[in-house]
């Protein structure tokens, strides 16, 4: 028999190694021949710990209840029929997965991470191989056709940066994927990295030769110490088969990619922040220009990614830009791998194309909250996105469209709180997080974080309400308008969203008070 | 020179961490991760022969290390654990989960406890579908509670 279990490490976070284990033991125990194949994640993190079993329809689902070793025996005594408890059906029919569009996710939690063959079968690496047949700018020219912008949260069109790089002088020039995905209710970066760690390998080769770079590094923050280790295996494993290296597939093109790892800093997802890092210094932010085009990592031209901005490239090379740009609305094109999180019923990774609405998501993939409280609130783009309200939820998930509203998309994290939240409470967390991750570069996001918590302070304490509403509006004009990067520019924003759609909880310590 | 002083062990391992990472271009942050992987936190004594080898002045080392969150001056607890405190957690009860543990181990955040438990914030493991996310000794549960953390606390002591 053949078994799929997640080796993703929020799948082992709630028992998958667990589950492995006992499915090892018990056929063992049984004289049953069983392979058990580590995936990574579906991105079903509310059916986890999870097991998929091979049979000639396709995988069967089952999610083993309560004790995980009485459980598998019980499947096994049943033969894992799908009448069996915690049956699933079909994992592909599970309408969570149906209704998606997974171009970037589509061999995630289906392929062992690491074989190049599994990589291979479901059409890995054929990007890369059209793309060594290509000139350099038609690379550039099929990126810009597909319409791909930064995943990151800038949403800058990725072909645009490409072309300043491919046609800046210099010997030397990098790639830099920026895996530091620090914001709250975000994951997907890291489900890549270690579910299908080639993909991005090979986005970030096609990304060398349409610049004409022979070198890459990868960015991952520290508290993914399991998708490092996979992109260590992944680069080695790609070495020996000759897709890195000096030479890849005899086309004469060179490139090699080296992992470094961040030390806990927030602000070392901004890319100048990431670029000082990656050269070991303090992650202090650069004012640009110049840009990293120009001038980036150990001062030559570097183009900056996302992880999903290059992992969506292998499918734009390989199916064509238009097949891609033919997914999404307006200027938002393609899929988008949105993360359900914080107070959800269905937590877990929805790729869509671009448009699709919050409440949608939300609702009919998230299934509403995981409290079964009323929904109030959903933070949209991280710590330094906004605050939305339930009646907004109906706003189409695109860059545009957010934006106009007054939020933004960003990473595509989306943390759903219930009616317990304390919105005040929340404003005042955007400060504190600000104070705490500023690098301290410029004064107002350094200072004006501080003062931001202070004056809080004091509306929730009902002090001179009305004055220092009027202070922290103030202050967060001059954040937004003063600060070198967005992250002091940025922090306003869940505060005034705040502020906006929930006055009444600012107002409730001075009706206390009096 | 008047006889060169016996090299400690502490000298020797910093040594040899250094000569692994000769010629690594920007490998000042890197340097630092691996002493603190040796011994645990970065000891003052190794900021001068860092600073020598990679041929910056000790401020530029000291600046290095004060800015990460990850790298420590002193020696963490025995345990450490790190529990979340960033906004999708925080929707799913980090805060109470935080208070609850700060309570049973005897030990506010930020601190450690008498018996060695470090009790530290974190912000984001990524893990944001299963929240509310703690790590015990880097291994992280999702769907944390106060009861699974003490009781990991307890199975590896």
């Amino acid at each position: 028999m053949i078994f799929y279990v997640s080796a993703d490490s929020a799948s082992v976070s709630v028992g998958a190694d667990r589950l492995a284990e006992a499915l090892a033991a018990e056929a063992a125990a049984r004289g049953i021949e069983a392979r058990i194949v580590r995936t990574g994640s579906r991105g079903l993190y509310f059916l986890e710990p999870m097991l998929e079993v091979e049979t000639a329809e396709g995988r069967i689902g089952f999610r083993p209840d309560g004790d995980i070793r009485a459980a598998v025996a019980s499947l096994f005594d049943e033969a894992f029929s799908p009448g069996s408890a915690g049956c699933l059906g079909l994992v592909e029919d599970l309408p969570y997965l149906r209704r998606q569009e997974r171009l970037t996710f589509a061999r995630c939690g289906i392929v062992d991470p690491l074989s190049i063959d599994d990589y291979r079968i479901h059409g890995g690496f054929a990007g890369l191989e059209r793309a060594l047949a290509m000139a350099p700018q038609a690379i550039v020219d099929e990126v810009a056709e597909s319409g791909l912008r930064g995943r990151g949260g800038a949403g800058f069109p990725a072909a645009v940066k490409w072309g300043a790089v491919q046609g800046a002088t210099g010997d030397v020039k990098y790639v830099c994927c920026n895996a530091d995905e620090g914001d709250s209710g975000t994951f997907a970066d890291r489900m890549l990295m270690e579910g299908d760690p080639f993909l991005l390998l090979e986005g970030m080769a096609i990304a060398g030769r349409a610049v004409g770079a022979s070198r890459g590094f990868i960015y991952v923050r520290s508290e993914y110490p399991a998708a490092i280790r996979m992109l260590r295996a992944a680069i080695d494993r790609a070495r020996g088969a000759g897709w890195l290296g000096p030479d890849i597939g005899g086309s004469g093109f060179g490139f090699d990619v080296e992992v470094r790892e961040g030390a806990g800093a927030y602000i070392c997802g901004e890319e100048t922040a990431m670029l000082e890092s990656l050269e070991g210094r303090r992650g202090m932010i650069r004012p640009k220009p110049p840009l990293p085009a120009v001038e980036g990592l150990f001062g030559r031209p570097t183009v900056i990614n996302n992880v999903l901005t290059l992992a969506a490239v292998p499918t734009i090379l390989a199916r064509g830009g238009a097949f891609y740009r033919d997914f999404g609305m307006g200027r938002s094109r393609g899929t988008q791998p949105f993360q359900l999180a914080g107070n959800i019923r269905r937590g877990g990774l929805v790729e869509k194309a671009f448009g699709v609405s919050l409440r949608e998501l939300v609702e009919d993939f998230g299934g509403g909250t995981a409290s079964g409280r009323l929904l109030r609130a959903v933070q949209a783009g991280g710590p330094l996105g906004g605050y939305i309200p339930e009646a907004m939820l109906d706003l189409p998930a695109d860059y545009e469209a957010l934006a106009e509203a007054g939020f933004m998309l960003g990473h595509g994290g989306i943390v759903v709180f219930d009616d317990s939240v304390d919105m005040l409470r929340q404003a005042r967390f955007a400060m504190e997080f600000c104070a705490h991750e500023s690098c301290g570069k410029c004064t107002p996001c350094r200072i004006g974080s501080v003062r931001g918590v202070e004056v809080l302070d004091r509306i929730a304490a009902g002090v001179q309400p009305q004055r220092n509403l009027a202070l922290l509006d103030d202050l967060c004009t001059l954040m937004t308008d003063a600060s070198l990067c967005a992250m002091g520019g940025l922090t306003p924003a869940p505060v005034r969203s705040a502020l906006r759609h929930f006055p009444e909880d600012f107002r409730r310590p001075a009706a206390a008070a009096e | 020179m008047t006889g060169a002083r016996p090299q400690s062990d502490s000298e020797a391992r910093v040594a040899r961490i250094l000569a692994e990472h000769e010629g690594v271009e920007g490998g000042c942050l890197m340097v630092l991760q691996a002493i603190q992987r040796a011994f645990g936190y970065v000891p003052q004594e190794a900021l001068a022969p860092v600073a020598r080898a990679l041929g910056l002045s000790q401020a530029d080392v000291h600046g290095v290390l004060t800015f990460y969150h990850d790298l420590r001056r002193a020696p963490a607890g025995r345990r450490l654990v790190r529990v979340c405190q960033a906004e999708a957690c925080q929707a799913m009860g980090a805060r109470s989960l935080t208070d609850a543990l700060s309570g049973r181990l005897g030990v506010a955040l930020g601190g450690t406890s008498e018996d060695g438990v470090s009790l530290e914030p974190v912000y984001c493991l990524g893990n944001c579908a299963l929240s509310p996310a703690v790590t015990v000794d880097g291994v992280m549960q999702g769907r944390a509670t106060e009861d699974r953390v003490m009781a990991a606390l307890e199975d590896a002591t």
